[in-house]
Formats: C-alpha cells, structure tokens, sequence
C-alpha cells in the first residue's frame, strides 16, 4: 500500500545540455534571424521618425500655431500656475485614495449581495439591482451636484457639509455601480466546476464564494477594474463643478484671471503623472501574478 | 473527523447499507438520463459503474452527493434519507469524498491549501494538525515536494492525485471517483489508479465510474453495467467481464475489451 508512491523522472535543465553543440544549421538560422531583427529594427525606428517629424512639422505650420503656443505654451505661466494647481491637486489625490478602496468595498459587497440565495436577502438584492441600474445610468456630475448641494440642504443634524466628503460619498456611489458589475462578471465567469468541487469538500455557500470563487473572479477581472480606478482618479475634477478648489479648478482660476491657458496643460501632466505609472504598476502585478500560477 | 467516521461505523453496523439509490430518476431538459436507477453500497464495497458515455454514469454519481438535484426516488446515506430537502448537504458531502474527470482544484491556491481548506473551514481542524495530515499524505503518494506548487504547474496526473489526497484529508467514510483517469495520458494512468488501488486495500468503500476494464476487474467487489439510465447487469467481476447475461453487456464489452 505504500508503494502507491511514483518518482518523477529527474531531468534538469543542465543535464540535458551536456555534450551538446550547437549545429552548423543552427548557427546559420541564428544569423539570419538576428540580420532580420535588425532589419525590422531600423524599419521600425525610420518609419516612427518620419510620421513625428510629419506630425510635429504640421504643428509648426499651421496658420494659428503662433497663437496656440502663446496661449497653451508659455513657459512663466507654467512655472507661476505649477504651485496653485500642486496644492489643488492634492485635493484631488486625497479624494482619489479616499473614494478608491471604498470603491471596492462597496462593489465586492453590491456583487456578492447578488449572488446570494436567502430569502432574509431579498431586500438587499432588490436594493442592489435598483441601485446598479440607477447609478450608471445618471451622469456623474449630476450626482456630484445632487450630493454636494442637495445633501446640505436636506439640514440633518449630525450629516456633514463638507464639501470633500460629499463629492467623495458622490463618486463612490457611482464607480460602485460599475465595479459592481465588472465584479459580477468576474464571480459568473468562474467555471461552475470550481464552485462544484467547492461544494463536494462541503464548504458553504459563503465559504465557497470567499475562498474559492471572489479570489478567482478578482484575478480576472484586474484589467478592468483598473479601467475604472484610472477612470475615477480623472473624474476627481468633476468636483470642480461644486467649487471645490482642485487641480482643474485651481488651473481655470488662473487661466481666468491671467488670459493663458497653459495652466490646463499643466494640471492634465499632473493627472498623467499619476495615471500612467498606476497602469503599469498594475499591468506588472497582473503578469506576476499569471506568472506565478503557471510557472514555479 | 475520526470521531464522526467511527459513530457513522458503529450507528450503521449490520442495519442500513452505507449508501442506497432506490428508483432514482433525473431528466436534463427532457432528456431521461436515470430511469428508475436503483444502487445499493455496502460499507467496503468497491463498486465500479462502467458503460459507454451517456449511460449515466457522471449523473448518478453527481446525485449521490447531492450536487444535482433528483427528479423522483430516494437516496439513503446509513440508513437516513439525504434526499430530503430539509436534509443540508453540507452534512452528506463532509461524509463522502468527490473526484472530478478534470481534477478541478482551486487553481489560486498552492497544493498544500487546497488539501486544508476543507479541514480547517468545514470540520474545525487546527491549522497546524491539517498541514500535518495533508502532508502525510502527499508524502505517501510522491507528491510532498510538491506542496508549495500551484496545481498548474503540475502534471495532469500529479493533478488527479493531489485531487484524490485533498478528497482523502477529511477522511471520508465513502469515496466517489467520476472517470478521474480519463482525461490523463495512458502513462500518467498508472500513477492515479496506484492510489485508488492503495484505498481500496485499506477498505475504503468506493463508487468508481471508470473506463479503464482492466482496474475494474482487478480491484472492484462488484461492477455495474449501467446503460440508458439503468443499471442493467450487476455482479462480481468476474460474473460480469467473464459471463455477461445481457446481450447490451457482452455487445459493450466486446467493443471495449
């Protein structure tokens, strides 16, 4: 009975590399391939020089080019505007880290709340219908305006007025509708096999969704859940529409006051700033992670 | 776990069958899968369910642990209808051990959780006992260098056999194995059928539905020839592979074998 026990055949890399040299044949086809890289290579880097050149030369000549340069171009109004709109832009980071993870909460708990079966529930998944289909359906300012004006007005003693935490509250009600649903489509993308085998190792219906189902749902639906959390760390300008002094409002302000429009550049290279790196720090962890569930 | 094993012993010695299907039926869309399929386990019984795809097999074995739901007729697990709906069947499947064709284990988790996690969340082990227990086991069947590996980097028979120690860990009083070597290549056969064979010298009752005629004949008790939702011929392996009475059988085993 313990002899059950099979070996597996010891074949390191390193073994088979012994005693072997590379083929005449092979030696040649290497050669070739790398004159084709470098072919491909110089192709590539004339073609991309050419349509910049095109491009920028375009830019240069165009009739109005003097104009746009003066006004979205300027160098002293860059460096005057960059101090204004660093400290707005904080604002905006504030309410980004804030709304994120809040964001994810709250459309893990709207998903999983969808998928449940108990009949104490059933309220809680009627609200959970209604409040995805509503909420991505109205257009986010609006929901911004409600929250920011409509809130305050309602005069409840204890509900706060400020304006941070009600644009917050406003955003997070919307991109946790969508997450919702991307987090949705992760859990019924789980083959039913997973949830099978879950259930024949006699876990519940709660332990099968926390330990086998969401961690496979989350993995998969990485890229777009990213989708949104870059989509929402934009949208943190909607608050301007409040007059919440962020980093579009604070960039209008002096476009306003100094007739020059390079404080608008400005504020876009400050969300870029953070927009850009997020996606390839998640493109990273994504390929880690795939990485580590094929390879080892 | 031993505890439950040992009172479900003692409770069910010499009164009910194990595991009993009485006149079980189950339809896909209209389509009639089990006719009136009636199946009794005894405790050490290693019951083999051959017969060609479509028969049956898969279905019953997927109802016997209440992962579909039965159309008519009953099943007992000691004695006690497990078919009935006010019956969870959380308390069924922590008594009865499942292995699917295509391994199914979590993916997300190394080989080693995959073997705890049923012991720590469905029947209270310690942590550290559960890695203990896991850990013997896959020693046993050539797989411990293997526990901190994700189940994709693993071969499919190294799968199927961490499948079949993750369903022993709980140590189940009944095993339901559905076709699990036919998704391996003939080479990697062997090393899966070694465990089964392993369990079945230790007593392990077992419902078994396998394509491989050879293993049947050598390790099962008795062998059923399910065909068009029925069993239609059932007995010792010998009786069955040596002197089929049912035209169906002999027709089914003379292509097979």
């Amino acid at each position: 009975m313990s002899g059950a026990a099979v070996s597996e055949p010891a074949t390191p890399a390193a073994a088979d590399q012994a005693g072997w040299v590379k083929s005449e044949r092979q030696r040649e086809r290497e050669a070739v391939a790398a004159r084709q890289r470098l072919i491909r290579g110089l192709i590539a880097t004339a073609v991309t020089v050419v349509v910049g050149a095109a491009v920028v030369t375009g830019l240069l000549l165009a009739p109005g080019w003097d104009r746009v340069q003066e006004y979205f171009l300027s160098w002293p109004d860059a460096r005057d505007s960059f101090g204004a709109i660093g400290e707005g832009f904080l604002i905006n980071i504030g309410i980004f880290l804030v709304a994120e993870p809040c964001v994810l909460v709250l459309g893990t708990l709207v998903a999983v709340t969808r998928q449940t079966v108990s009949p104490w529930l059933a309220p809680l998944r009627l609200l959970a219908v209604v409040y995805t289909d509503l909420l991505r359906g109205v257009p986010t300012i609006l929901v911004v305006a409600l929250c920011a004006i409509g809130i305050p007005a309602l005069n409840l003693a204890g509900v706060t007025t400020s304006l941070f935490w009600l644009t917050t509250l406003a955003l997070v009600l919307c991109y946790g509708a969508y997450v919702a649903e991307v987090i949705r489509a992760g859990i019924l993308g789980v083959h039913p096999t997973q949830r099978a085998s879950a259930e024949a190792l006699a876990l519940s219906r709660s332990q099968t969704m926390r330990h086998v189902v969401l961690p496979q749902a989350f993995r998969r639906v990485v890229p777009p859940l990213m989708n949104d959390l870059v989509s929402l760390q934009k949208d943190t300008a909607l608050i301007s529409a409040v007059g919440v002094f962020e980093a579009l409002r604070a960039a209008q302000d002096y476009q306003g006051y100094h007739f020059n429009g390079t404080s608008v550049l400005v504020a876009a290279g400050y969300f870029l700033v953070v927009a850009v790196p997020l996606t390839r720090l998640t493109d990273w962890l994504l390929r880690r992670e795939i990485r580590r569930e094929h390879g080892r | 776990m031993s505890l439950s094993k040992e009172l479900g012993t003692e409770v069910g010695a010499g009164t009910a069958p194990l595991l009993e299907a009485r006149d079980l039926r189950k339809t896909y869309a209209g389509r009639v899968v089990l006719d009136g399929l009636s199946l009794t386990v005894e405790r050490h019984d290693v019951v083999c369910l051959i017969g060609s795809s479509g028969s049956g097999k898969s279905t019953l074995l997927r109802c016997l642990d209440l992962l579909e739901p039965i159309d008519d007729g009953v099943v007992r697990l000691d004695g006690r209808e497990v078919s009935d709906p006010r019956v969870d069947p959380r308390e069924v499947r922590r008594r009865i051990g499942m292995v699917f064709q295509a391994y199914n284990l979590f993916p997300h988790l190394d080989v080693l959780t995959n073997c705890t996690l049923a012991q720590t969340k469905v029947h209270g082990t310690a942590p550290a006992q559960a890695r203990a227990t896991a850990m013997a086991l896959l020693e046993r069947f050539g797989l411990a260098d293997k526990a901190g590996a994700r189940p994709d980097a693993l071969s499919g028979g190294q799968q199927q056999r961490v499948a079949l120690v993750r369903a022993l860990c709980t140590g189940p009083e009944l095993l339901l194995l559905d076709e699990i070597t036919a998704a391996l290549d003939p080479e990697l056969v062997g090393e899966v059928l070694d465990i089964v064979r392993a369990q079945a010298e230790a007593g392990t009752t077992m419902v078994l539905a396998t394509h491989e005629m050879g293993f049947a004949r050598e390790v099962a008790t008795r062998v059923c020839f399910l065909d068009g939702g029925r069993i239609l011929e059932q007995g010792t392996p010998e009786q069955v592979f040596g002197d089929p009475q049912q035209p169906r059988t002999r027709e089914f085993l003379a292509r097979v074998l």
